[in-house]
């Protein structure tokens, strides 16, 4: 299947492949040492040009030895990029199974090369390298594109089960496992309690994220994507805490000697470092907020100050011992929010993309070197140790699933059904991360080490390929609840509304509930932490940013599909259209096809104009007046770790949801209103153009963190001419693009133009914008037909 | 609370009435004596004697939704003007949460009474629709906190939202057709996706609290 997967890529990949092997051929035998550094190879490169007596001088000469790590580093990367990219062509194979498989796969192809070609594979995996900079940046990225309210609202029930889970899993299995151990027809008798345990904690670490693609195609409901992604997060912490102190305890003691004061002194350190974790990342997060609050000038460096600072949380809580990883979870989960409101939206873009990068790359690495090391001749196959492994994984999660989630039943509003429970069962994926404790366990305390590699490594491609590729059938069985979310203005009002609702009532209550721990933060938030580590601090509102949003989406979308195009868009869509509606009064088109020329013209100039100044900041682009669309992707979308770019499948094809603005003017009340905002603004629309938007605030630039909803971050046209993404998106689905586009067209809402005008000049008060809308509206009447079904709005692809 | 054989019997009568346990409505009941100041009755004004509430941008519509006639169920419209325990219970019960054991005829009233009391939130004329000037009014309260926002940003966004509600509800437009409202019809049909049970709930305490006069 993986190498079906392949074909389609074409005979480049595989020249590269031959080249490498080639070239791997004929170094090999040069190249005797396996830890090769780059000293000795350059001593021997050198000593090579000078001992040989220079008979001729080659005209063509080979030296592997000297690209050679980053060579195939670089090789092993663009080998899995290009799989992940055949594998999201194919549009359903992302659905049928998560993206882990296909890692893995390519992992093993490399390693089967290496191992056919007989060459050594460079050492790129140690201890040191891999806690230090492999593994960060996958944790970042878990922690940056976390949703936070959805988390925080469930934080009891994750931390229960995340902590309690990986607990009981790790000692469950652990002792299973010591138990069969003693059994002595096994020939296992040699392993004793520690290593068992040791052994248990690093086969808990689960790696469910990888589902969660899956469970995206089956929009499952939120609270249990939730639980899953909470347990993604906090389940490698706690892996490697534990695996840390066992590490300890195994260096320190033998068996015998182990008191319960070291075991409590063990439970201690557990809780402080785990707390100690997160403290330092909230300091570093915070510090890392206040400095991007000065950056405005330079904003290339906004990226770094992000990327180093949440990498210096996690050294500096390595350094004493504490969780790196809950350190840099916590940084990343401060730091987002108010850092995305400081810095530009080109730095935002990049943090976002750089980090999805580097988490994509050391996964990547991560799964070729477990690649390379199931091909391979260090295996120690024992049947009873692997079965039972096997066997005691399913047992023990089933175990802690089911008890621990019957616990916090009870004190949840909305208990988990059984159904939820088996899916949360079902999705204990395993992943890199245990593969990289098992890979990493000194050899000298565990002479049995091969054993247990091999144990991980089964049970990893059995949860990954078995429980992975059958794990969207069966969501789709057991038919959990689904999630139905909408983005809509309505929406977003009415969850404001019965957000402060609630609170509103449980303050006649008198009862305190997390509503108000949140309302309560969030006034602290407002009141000091903004203050301080926002840039010109302005309270935002989730509504009006939303509400800029969707505007932003609709002139986005049809500067992408209609105007760019040609100049007279209109007509030959509209002819088109027109034979369908037999309603667009001449005068309308006439007056559409004005205003959107207008349009079209600066759209174009900003395209330019970004060309040409790369990286100056426009003077237009002042970022309090930016028109934000400063949102991750949907909430699926970003949970996708670091798997896959957040192009694809973009939430933006299958939920677009814009602002209907039916010509047919609703309300005689409301016609009244805007007559009479038309005559208001009357006067000033002659100065429309150029008018600044100083006095008026960013309206709702951003949101304040509290909806999980989002959408593509979509590049203002002025900032980055065609999208990328977008452009990919077309390209995707360009039927349904132009459908919309073609509609979109047809109605020129109001505020639409409005927001185009505004976010091209950016400087038009939404004040003008609205009154020409009005205007508008008022003088085009309903001639023109409603024509966008309210489809679009319920649409779910 | 009175002599105690009349008092559990109000309380039986009250929990057949709201669904509330002996338990929660005993708690209910101090917290109503608290707000009332001992009285029987609670006014308006009692409900600023609520510090927190006092932060909460709807707080007026809170308010009146506890007087609201339509909540009570005792008329299609107006104010009442004070309240007394049981009709507090009443206008607290929508918050219950939705019982899982009860079948899904049941979960779907429910969900309806709940929603009916949005509806009566934004509705504030009581003439069945909620018009554009309305749903403008909850916008403007809801950014009220805001002082930066404009009052047309304002506008701009409850006109999106009702247009918006108008091509949910009904779909392709005549051009001549004018949309009056958002009736409740209209109002169930937006929130169709929405579970609102997951959200409309208070969770009152299940905890034993000490018999007073059982």
């Amino acid at each position: 299947m993986g190498f079906q997967m392949l074909v389609p890529f074409g005979p480049w990949n595989w020249l590269f492949l031959l080249v490498a092997l080639r070239c791997g051929g004929a170094s090999s035998d040069l190249n005797e040492s396996t830890n090769s550094s780059a000293q000795p190879e350059l001593n021997v490169r050198f000593a090579a040009a000078g001992s040989e007596p220079a008979e001729t001088v080659s005209v063509f000469a080979l030296d592997y030895n000297y690209v050679q790590i980053p060579y195939e580093v670089t090789l092993w990367i663009l080998l899995a990029s290009l799989a992940k990219i055949g594998f999201h062509v194919y549009h359903r194979l992302p659905g049928l199974m998560p993206e882990s498989c296909l890692l893995v796969l390519v992992g093993a192809l490399v390693g089967t090369i290496i191992f056919g070609t007989d060459h050594k594979s460079p050492p790129v995996m140690d201890s040191s390298i891999y806690f230090l900079y492999l593994l960060p940046p996958i944790v970042l990225e878990g922690g940056y594109f976390m949703p936070t309210r959805p988390f925080f609202e469930n934080i009891g029930s994750i931390l229960w089960w995340a902590g309690l889970g990986a607990l009981i899993n790790a000692f469950g299995i652990g002792l299973s496992l010591y138990l069969i151990c003693q059994v002595q027809a096994f020939g296992l008798s040699d392993v004793n309690l520690l290593q068992n345990l040791l052994f248990g904690s690093l086969i808990s670490a689960v790696d469910p994220v990888a589902v969660l693609a899956v469970f995206e195609e089956a929009r499952v409901n939120e609270q249990l994507s939730m639980m899953i992604f909470g347990e993604a997060l906090l389940n490698d912490g706690i892996s490697v805490v534990l695996y840390n102190i066992l590490i300890a305890f195994t260096k320190m003691h033998k068996f015998e000697d182990i008191e319960p004061v070291d075991i409590l002194a063990g439970c201690a350190r557990f809780i402080i470092v785990g707390c100690g974790g997160v403290f330092f990342g909230v300091i570093f997060g915070f510090i890392s907020a206040f400095i991007t609050r000065f950056t405005q000038n330079i904003s290339a460096i906004e990226p770094l100050i992000v990327f180093m600072f949440s990498y210096l949380s996690y050294l500096v809580a390595e350094t004493l011992y504490l969780s790196g990883i809950l350190a840099i979870t916590a940084c990343a989960v401060t730091m987002k929010k108010y850092v995305e409101e400081n810095v530009s939206q080109t730095s935002y873009t990049t943090i976002k993309y750089f980090m999805k990068m580097l988490s994509s790359v050391s996964e990547t690495l991560i799964f070729i070197f477990m690649g390379v090391s199931t091909i391979g001749k260090n295996h120690e196959w024992n049947w009873a140790f692997i079965c039972f492994t096997l066997a005691f994984c399913q047992i023990w999660r089933a175990i802690s699933v089911f008890a621990l989630f019957y616990i916090s039943n009870q004190f949840r509003t909305f208990p988990f059904s059984i159904k939820d429970q088996c899916i949360i069962f079902y999705s204990g994926v395993r992943g890199a991360g245990s593969f990289s404790l098992a890979f990493l366990l000194p050899l000298s305390l565990f002479p049995r080490k091969k054993m247990f590699v091999t144990a991980t490594l089964v049970v990893i491609y059995f949860t990954v390929f078995i429980q992975g590729i059958t794990i969207g059938p069966l969501v789709r069985y057991l038919d959990v609840r689904k999630t139905n979310k909408k983005e809509s203005i309505n929406e977003e009002l009415h969850t404001r509304l019965m957000d402060h609702l609630k609170a509103g009532i449980e303050d006649v209550c008198g009862h305190w509930s997390h509503y108000q721990v949140r309302d309560k933060f969030k006034k602290f938030d407002h009141k000091y932490l903004r203050k301080i580590l926002i840039r010109e601090n302005l309270p935002k509102s989730s509504i009006v940013s939303l509400y800029k949003k969707l505007e932003m989406k609709q002139a986005i979308e049809m500067a992408e599909t209609g105007i760019l195009s040609s100049t007279a868009f209109s007509i030959p869509h509209q002819a088109q259209r027109i034979q369908e509606t037999k309603r667009l009064c001449p005068e309308d088109v006439e007056s559409m096809r004005d205003i959107l020329t207008h349009n079209m013209y600066q759209v174009r100039q900003r395209t330019l104009s970004y060309n040409k100044y790369n990286l100056k900041p426009q003077t237009s682009e002042k970022q309090a007046k930016e028109i934000l669309i400063r949102r991750q992707n949907t909430f699926r979308e970003s949970t996708r770790k670091g798997h896959s770019l957040p192009w694809g499948r973009t939430a933006g094809t299958k939920n677009i949801r814009y602002l209907s603005f039916p010509y047919s003017h609703p309300q005689p009340a409301g016609r009244d209103v805007r007559v009479a905002e038309f005559t208001d603004h009357d006067g000033s629309d002659a100065e429309v153009p150029s008018i600044m938007f100083n006095t008026h605030s960013p309206t709702g630039s951003l949101q304040e963190g509290r909806r999980t909803q989002e959408i593509i971050p979509m590049k203002s046209l002025h900032r980055g001419g065609k999208p990328p993404h977008l452009g990919y998106q077309r390209n995707r689905s360009q039927e349904e693009q132009l459908g919309r586009g073609r509609r979109a067209v047809l109605r020129p809402k109001p505020l639409f133009h409005a927001v185009d005008e505004e976010f091209e000049s950016g400087e038009e008060s939404e004040e003008e914008a609205s009154a020409i809308g009005s205007r508008w509206s008022t003088e085009h009447r309903p001639g023109r037909d409603l024509h966008r079904s309210h489809r679009p709005l319920l649409q779910r692809k | 609370m009175g002599a105690t054989h009349s008092a559990s019997e109000e309380v039986r009568e009250l929990e057949g009435k709201t669904g509330f346990s002996s338990d929660q409505i005993e708690q209910l009941h101090r917290r109503f004596k608290h707000l009332s100041g001992d009285q029987p009755t609670i006014r308006k004004e009692n409900f600023n004697n609520i510090p927190d509430l006092e932060l909460n941008p709807i707080r007026s519509k809170i308010v009146r939704a506890f007087f609201d006639n339509r909540n009570l169920r005792k008329g299609p419209s107006g104010l009442a003007d004070e309240i007394n325990f049981e009709d507090f219970l009443t206008i607290m019960s929508y918050f219950r949460p939705i019982d899982t054991t009860m079948d899904e005829e049941q979960v779907q009233l429910c969900r309806k009474e709940k929603l009916r009391f949005l509806f009566h939130m934004y509705d504030s004329d009581s003439d069945g629709r909620i018009t554009l000037e309305e749903y403008r009014n909850v916008v403007e309260e809801l950014l009220s906190g805001n002082p930066h926002i404009e009052k047309e940003s304002v506008r701009s966004i409850a006109d999106g939202a009702m247009m918006e509600a108008a091509s949910v509800c009904v779909g392709r437009m005549e051009p001549d057709q004018v949309y009056e409202g958002i009736t409740f019809d209209d109002f169930l049909k937006i929130w169709q996706g929405i579970d609102i049970e997951t959200k409309m709930h208070v969770r009152f305490l299940n905890v034993e609290t000490i018999a007073l006069c059982h």
